[in-house]
């Protein structure tokens, strides 16, 4: 399977491209920013040897050259449907410098349930939290601080279609590039006896992933049972091997 | 609510319901938290399709299809 390493490769292209994902639930937003930004400057297909769209995009944002990457919407990270593992594997396994997670401001507890599984697998994330003119007309009011305080992320409030927020947006995932934002996402803890199978599991794992992906994320989807991240890491992390022997530039 | 809660495959086309309780346990039950399936969430069945399954129920604002063998393990109070 060839599968998405094309996409995973892009990175390498040219050194200086930081690539920047969108995530999020669908009906968010994702691709209202995504045209917002990058305007004209788009590549759209599939996504290899699947029938899920893609975009790809540029802009420019204080001199410096991003690649955005409209992902598929999804309510999970878990890999239920052809969807999800796109996402899934390109924010775990092309690690995007940033990945935005888009998020509707009038249905904020599946929303956000979203981001805290990207949290939990990555830690350059923003949280855009959009559609606040509709939130406003439904009487919701959202405590961006508060919210930004207690994910230990940035946090940004957009309206998209009114290109309310962009501004800050890009800002604020150059500062996250450049670290002048170092996000602590917060971290979820699960009952005793899942940390305790985390604790023992994390060892090895650490030394099968040697830095790549985050050993307590991958400790949690196997107990859960989730054998597509297994094969993922088969395909992305041999390649991986590959790479470094050969001069073949795949994923990373 | 004293009346019995019911599984949401029971719900007629065009009824709601509140949820009280996700009855399995796993990724299927982790599926469905996701997708916003919460206790107090309210579902709305909104059509069956052609064939009888999978049926498509409003969710949080999202048209989401559940297959029977799914949506039986979702209590709801009828309201
Ligand atoms: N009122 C309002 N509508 C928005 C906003 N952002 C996007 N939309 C609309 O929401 C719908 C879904 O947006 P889209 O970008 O396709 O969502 P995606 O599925 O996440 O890519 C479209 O009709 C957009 O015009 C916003 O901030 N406010
Ligand atoms: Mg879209």
């Amino acid at each position: 399977m060839v599968s998405i390493n094309n996409q995973l490769s892009e990175k390498k292209v040219t050194e200086k491209e930081i690539v920047v994902a969108l995530a999020g639930n669908p009906n968010t937003g994702k691709s209202t920013i995504f045209n917002a930004l990058t305007g004209l400057k788009q590549h759209t297909g599939n996504w290899p040897g699947k029938t899920v769209s893609y975009a790809r995009g540029n802009y420019v944002h204080r001199g410096k050259s991003f690649v955005l990457v409209d992902l598929p919407g999804t309510y999970s990270l878990l890999a239920n449907s052809i969807d999800e593992l796109i996402a899934r594997d390109f924010i775990c396994f092309a690690k995007p410098d940033v990945t935005i997670v888009v998020t509707d401001a009038t249905n904020l507890i599946r929303n956000l349930n979203l981001a805290l599984q990207i949290m939990e697998a990555t830690n350059n994330v923003v949280v855009a939290i959009n559609l606040l003119d509709e939130a406003e007309r439904k009487g919701i009011i959202v405590n961006i601080d508060k919210l930004s305080e207690k994910l230990g992320l940035p946090v940004v409030g957009t309206v998209a279609r009114n290109q309310m927020g962009l501004n800050r947006l890009k800002d604020t995932i150059d500062d996250i590039v450049t670290k002048k934002i170092v996000t602590n996402p917060l971290k979820i803890h699960y009952p005793p006896e899942i940390e305790q199978k985390i604790q023992e599991m994390t060892p090895e794992l650490e030394n099968i992933l040697k830095g790549e992906l985050n050993p307590r994320w991958v400790a949690l989807r196997i107990l859960e049972g989730d054998k597509t991240l297994i094969d993922s890491i088969k395909q992305y992390l041999v390649y991986k091997e590959i790479d470094i022997k050969g001069e073949v530039a795949l994923c990373h | 609510m004293a009346n019995k809660p019911l599984p949401l495959s029971n719900l007629a086309v065009g009824t709601k319901g509140k949820v009280e309780s996700i009855l399995i346990d796993g990724l299927l039950r982790r599926r469905l938290l996701d997708l916003g399936v919460v206790p107090g969430s309210v579902i709305e069945v909104v059509r069956v399709s052609p064939n009888g399954d999978p049926t498509a129920y409003l969710i949080k604002g999202a048209l989401i299809g559940l297959r029977e063998n799914e949506a039986k393990h979702i209590l709801v109070h009828p309201i």
